[in-house]
């Protein structure tokens, strides 16, 4: 049986650690005839204050899988990922194999249609990325990123990217193309999945009047930042600055020990990758 | 049969409420794999080790810290964490509406149906006001001690609640300098043009389907019963070629295909 690694939120971790940000995939974007190799970077940055665990000393703790029949820890060459077929019987799928399942023509993001930006519901965004041109493809990069963004349109694919299937809408805004990956439709529920009520009761018109009142006296063109500040974070930071000024709960371990915690900054590796210096 | 509200809450809008129940508007359909221990083909289970001993720290001993500098923390005790908790509340507060195209899709994260809970005049009615105005409400709530921003919307003839992404987790391209490299030529752009216009079309949900995902549960299957296919390596080789004339040609068989439909 070939041996391996099974992908864990650990691996990228440490692949993060000892080589920089690299691109979460790479690969090539299609329209026609024409080919735009690009590296895909997330658009979102992750929690901004993550908490660490640490041991009772203060010294910072590492996630680690162990077997239950051994109770030995367990290194990622010793571990393989598997598909439950029935209770507690599993079988094992490699890497290699799930690669070896996407069709060739399903490891681009063939760009096959063009639709009105607009005309996608929201209900279907689930995650965004920014694509940068990769090294040599920068002017079919700009040719595509300026052309649909004159247009208005989003170009659709779908496409296999590590051992899963995308849906995918391409954006380009400010010359940059952004994709969102999106729900296939029968991961979206309906009205009737969820047991709404299938027969609306007749309205009163006073009641709408009164809602379309009260819409009209609270609406504003824009939506203030404000709104969608991370308040709780907000709190999280006070109190460890507070805690802090007042040595309180402070602790230190030698730094040496162990490679400090690093926080990548997605908008300087994204900066870097669009100048073509990554 | 009817799904399960995994929660109960108020809109509440200046001074008016409307009670409803909140539904998940989406199903994972991602194939799941465990790990698994690969000697036993059991599953793995983890814990928390001091990085050089090994040795296990368990759940009571962990303490939770924020990295102030390399190598130094703040521990935050269970007491400081729960003072960090909002207060539990059953109101959805919509603070103010605005017109669909103030939220990016970048903020969009996840959607709740909102199923009326009681009155049911009230909640059509909302459904009716946003529709004539067309417009989205901002949403704050409470959930399982956690507060969320939203964006209210009607869609269809219900509501519907998503939740929005916080403004420090999006990245806007705004904030991103443009590209480098060459400008593609007056030539190329209007060739590309032309290639977008004949690519038009409109988003038809049934066009896609998650083929892949039916692939490796079909392999699954198969290899369950030992006889699972032999995979082989697929090679992906490109040649590279000019802008110019793969837009050319691109062009040339999208008019051809037109003309033979």
């Amino acid at each position: 049986m070939p041996k391996t690694r099974t992908r864990t939120r650990r691996d990228s971790e440490e692949t993060e650690e000892q080589s920089g940000p690299r691109p979460f995939w790479s690969g090539t974007l299609t329209f026609g005839l024409v080919s735009v190799p690009v590296n895909l970077f997330p658009a979102n940055r992750s929690a901004r204050a993550p908490l660490r665990m640490l041991s009772p000393e203060g010294e910072p703790l590492s996630r680690k899988y162990y077997s239950e029949k051994t109770e030995r820890d367990l290194d990622a060459d010793q571990m393989v990922r598997g598909y439950e077929i029935d209770k507690g019987k599993y079988v094992v799928v490699t890497d290699e194999e799930l690669e070896r399942l996407a069709p060739e023509k399903s490891r681009d993001i063939d760009l096959k249609v063009f639709v009105p930006e607009e005309s996608i519901p929201p209900v279907y965004f689930e995650r965004g990325y920014f694509l940068t041109p990769a090294p040599g493809s920068e002017k079919a990069y700009k040719l595509l990123a300026e052309t649909m963004e004159k247009s208005g349109k989003a170009g659709l694919a779908t496409f296999v990217m590590r051992g899963k299937e995308y849906l995918v809408a391409i954006f380009a805004e400010h010359r940059i193309l952004r994709a969102e990956t999106m729900r296939f439709p029968d991961e979206l529920r309906s009205p009737a999945d969820v047991g709404l009520p299938k027969k609306k009761p007749k309205v009163p018109a006073a009641t709408v009047r009164k809602f379309e009142k009260l819409i009209g006296s609270k609406s504003k063109k824009q939506l203030s930042p404000e709104r969608l500040k991370d308040e709780q974070t907000e709190r999280l930071l006070k109190l460890v600055k507070k805690k802090s000024a007042q040595r309180k709960n402070v602790v230190e371990v030698e730094t040496e020990k162990r490679e400090p915690g690093k926080v990548i900054d997605l908008v300087a590796v994204l900066k870097k990758s669009l100048a073509g210096k990554a | 049969m009817a799904a399960r509200a995994i929660w109960k809450g108020e809109l509440k809008i200046g001074s008016t409420k409307v009670p409803v129940k909140l539904y998940s508007g989406v199903v994972d359909r991602t194939v799941r794999f465990h790990i698994l221990d690969e000697k036993h083909l059991m599953r793995v289970k983890q814990h928390m080790v001091q990085p050089e001993s090994g040795d296990e720290v368990t759940n009571e001993e962990i303490q939770k810290g924020y990295e102030i500098e390399p190598g130094k923390f703040v521990i935050l005790t269970d007491e400081d964490l729960e003072s960090l908790e909002p207060k539990p509340s059953r109101e959805i507060e919509i603070t103010e509406f605005v017109p669909p195209e103030a939220i990016s899709q970048q903020w969009y994260e996840r959607p709740y149906y909102l199923a009326p809970d009681g009155d049911e005049k009230a909640y059509f009615a909302l459904v009716e006001a946003l529709q004539k105005t067309g417009r989205e409400g901002i949403a704050h709530w409470v959930m399982r001690n956690k507060p969320y921003v939203g964006a209210l919307r009607a869609e269809g003839d219900y509501l519907v609640l998503y939740t929005l992404h916080n403004a420090e987790e999006v990245i806007s391209a705004r904030d991103l300098p443009k590209p480098a490299g060459r400008a593609p030529t007056q030539k190329e752009l209007n060739m590309a043009k032309q290639l977008v216009a004949m690519l038009e079309g409109e988003f038809n949900p049934a066009d896609y389907k998650d083929e892949y995902r039916a692939r490796v549960m079909e392999f699954i299957e198969k290899k369950a019963k030992g006889r699972a296919p032999r995979l082989h390596a697929v090679k992906t080789k490109r040649k590279p070629s000019s802008l110019d004339s793969m837009l050319e040609r691109s062009l040339q068989s999208l008019k051809k295909q037109k003309r033979a439909a």
